[in-house]
């Protein structure tokens, strides 16, 4: 059976609704602005140091991961906690429903976590009766919504209040309320009734420590200390490639994340969370789980130079410099993870041949390797990523066309005889159409692949009537004659 | 001071834009460079590098690498070229020592037109005259893997009757990414139209870039869209001795 391969979106909708262009372009902006003022050498004149040791950091975490996951597991597991490693979705989901139907669970409280977003978990717990609730604003709003997260951080970067207002009037059949703070409130008393009879808190990690055997979370409402404390079981879900070596790399870490995401010197809550409720201790949950999830990573880590990729510490900056993110917004990207990082990372998880027209689909401006907290050369990777899809088009014998086109110039490129009377006949050929060496259309003939899509946005230019060569050539005579 | 530079006129300049290798041409001579055009030059390779055809790219670097073995300063008037030669052309050869070690021997050699000016030159005014309000356009490759950004803007301060205003968006990419600008020409042509809506906001008579393919990108939006901006390679402003526009 041919397989189904993700073509290459229709952005059309996208960037002709002026709407959402304004919203996602200023969100970003205000983001981009925000992270600019407190990575500034005048109030983090350590910056670059920073962004070099968590890079180093993160190289060696993941050039030694077995070493630190087991070392990780002996930790938490000396706490009381117990690490399940899983392969992938379905065998966290496995997980979760027997655990639920031991515990003879329903509510499931959730704080944001992209790994869960990966692997559908709402979807199939839903499907077999339990209910799953985000409490996350913008992940509720989104599960109300039945939509998926539109930015790594922001997860409902794409909707203004009054869609909300609509939505919360809709779903929850409260009185319209268009004050954001308001808005919270309504979500807020909602959700706490949900803490209260939830049995399972799942959280995401933003880091494993494997000094320590804990857990680490960041964020900035509060609901993850809430899911993780109240219900009387947390699990965490984390990829493999999130565990640090140790507690104090967090100095590091930190330091970056909350002003490379949103523009804070710090989240206003971090939990550092090592195991369940112990002895005489009044508070945390009973049991304590770390599923250690690889769904695709070990591909990544594969490869020596790309691995890089698993650096990445989610924070976002990529995707809100991103002029392409800026303009297609996440929900045109194929997976879960838009923007630069996403282009870096589907690819190699979910392999060459699903989408190979995302690398391609940047303008290779570099913004996103200048923001990256983890230095992860993005910009290089898509290049290299280009070459790999190609390569791998080539050898299954698909998009032969342009192959072809290139190797035809690259005949012309080392030629320089051929070279120039190609120059010539091209100038020849397009030397009529008029005003000031731009076209406005050409021909039909002319106008197909590469001039089409030119011109469906642009004046063409016209080759000149004599190519530098020639009039460089007309210039030395002139002056040998003076 | 060295005396004989060779330039490489880029293959873009060459077919669309020789006036801007002309002038290029007449700012050397004027400070006292005698040139050398190598008439075997082309392309350095990077459309096919870009998009992915490194065997493609891989030949015609060989090439640009032949042609120039010899050349003690070989000027560009076009960051992302000048990048392409001496930033790109050893991760083409990675695999390939002898070829790798004249990539890095070339390295040095390379110079983007405005960096010429600023760094081997040592000039800050080219004694140009141009009358009018401008704003620059930082190319991508420029600002972010030469790290070119103050030296055009110090340039253009030193043109007599110029008047050089920032726009708020100079970093934002103008979309052209090369086939980028045509195998997603409705995004690429949404992201010029930011860069031009910033550019309008300045004011500004002209738009001027050390880079041609930025300002192809931008020149054929503009004309599309029938504003009164004029779109100038630097090498131009500073060519320009004040005849009137």
């Amino acid at each position: 059976m041919k397989e189904i391969r993700a073509i290459q979106p229709q952005l059309h909708p996208t960037l002709s609704d002026e709407k959402l262009q304004l919203a996602v372009y200023t969100a970003t902006g205000r983001l981009v602005d925000k992270r600019k003022s407190t990575v500034a050498a005048d109030v983090l004149p350590e910056y670059q140091e920073l962004r070099q040791q968590a890079n180093d950091l993160k190289r060696h975490a993941i050039e030694h991961l077995d070493y630190y996951l087991e070392e990780f597991e002996r930790n938490l597991e000396a706490r009381g906690g117990k690490v399940v490693w899983c392969r992938d979705g379905k065998d966290v989901v496995d997980f979760v429903l027997s655990l639920a139907k031991r515990r003879q669970s329903k509510v499931i409280v959730k704080s944001k976590s992209m790994t869960t977003e990966e692997i559908h978990l709402n979807d199939h717990l839903e499907e077999h009766g339990l209910e799953p609730v985000e409490t996350d604003l913008g992940e509720y709003i989104l599960q109300l919504k039945h939509d998926t997260p539109y930015h790594i951080v922001a997860p409902a970067l794409h909707m203004t209040r009054y869609q909300v207002a609509d939505l919360f009037e809709e779903k929850l059949h409260v009185p319209r309320e268009e004050v954001p703070e308001k808005q919270t409130q309504i979500a807020r008393t909602i959700l706490r009734q949900k803490f209260l009879e939830a049995d399972i808190g799942i959280s995401g990690a933003n880091f494993l420590l494997a000094d320590s055997g804990s857990v680490v979370l960041v964020e900035n409402e509060g609901n993850a200390r809430l899911s993780t404390t109240a219900p009387k079981v947390h699990i965490a879900i984390a990829g493999v490639e999130k565990v640090i070596p140790r507690a104090q790399d967090l100095a590091t870490f930190l330091k970056l994340l909350g002003r490379s995401a949103t523009g804070q010197p710090l989240t206003v809550y971090t939990s550092i969370l090592s195991g369940p409720r112990r002895g005489t201790e009044i508070d945390g949950p009973e049991e304590f789980y770390v599923i250690i999830l690889d769904n695709g990573r070990t591909k990544v880590l594969r490869d020596a130079d790309k691995r890089q990729a698993l650096y990445c510490i989610r924070c976002g900056a990529c995707l809100n410099i991103c002029p392409v993110y800026r303009k297609i917004g996440g929900h045109n990207y194929p997976w879960v993870y838009s923007g630069p990082i996403g282009a870096i990372l589907t690819p190699q998880m979910e392999g060459l041949d699903k989408n190979p027209w995302l690398p391609h689909a940047s303008s290779l401006c570099g913004a996103c390797g200048e923001v990256c907290p983890v230095k992860i050369e993005i910009p290089r990777l898509l290049l290299e990523l280009r070459s790999d899809i190609e390569q791998d088009k080539a050898s299954r014998g698909e998009d032969k066309l342009e192959k072809l086109g290139f190797q035809g110039w690259a005949k012309v490129m080392t030629n320089p005889r051929l070279y120039e009377t190609a120059g010539a006949a091209a100038s020849w050929a397009m030397q009529d159409s008029g005003s000031e060496g731009w076209a406005k259309h050409l021909p039909w003939f002319m106008n197909v692949g590469p001039v089409k899509g030119w011109s469906s946005e642009r004046d063409i230019p016209e080759p000149a009537a004599k190519s530098f060569r020639q009039l460089w050539r007309e210039r030395r005579e002139a002056k040998a004659e003076q | 001071m060295p005396k004989r530079v060779s330039i490489f006129v880029t293959c873009l300049i060459d077919q669309l834009f020789p006036k801007v290798g002309l002038a290029m041409a007449d700012v050397l001579e004027r400070l006292g460079y005698e040139i050398e055009f190598r008439e075997a030059q082309t392309c350095c390779g990077q459309p096919a590098f870009n998009s992915g055809f490194r065997d493609e790219a891989r030949s015609v670097a060989a090439h640009f690498l032949s042609v120039f073995d010899d050349a003690e300063y070989v000027v560009i008037p076009s960051g992302s070229c000048a990048s392409m030669c001496s930033h790109h052309f050893a991760e083409l050869y990675r695999d390939d020592p002898s070829m790798l070690a004249k990539a890095h021997a070339m390295e040095p050699r390379v110079w983007e037109f405005s960096r010429f000016l600023t760094e081997v030159a040592k000039v800050e005014d080219v004694g140009a005259v141009w009358n009018g309000k401008v704003t620059y356009h930082d190319s991508c490759h420029a600002l972010r893997e030469l790290k070119i950004k103050d030296g055009p803007r110090r340039l253009l301060r030193n043109v007599k009757g110029l008047e050089l205003v920032e726009m708020d968006k100079a970093e934002e990419c103008c979309g052209f990414g090369g086939t980028f600008s045509v195998k997603f020409a409705e995004l690429s042509g949404a992201m010029v139209r930011t860069k031009i809506a910033s550019i309008e906001r300045t004011g500004a008579d002209a738009v001027v870039s050390i880079d041609s393919s930025c300002l192809m990108q931008i020149e054929g939006a503009i004309r599309r869209d029938g504003l009164p901006i004029r779109v100038l390679h630097l090498a131009e402003i500073l060519a320009s001795t004040g005849d009137p526009r």
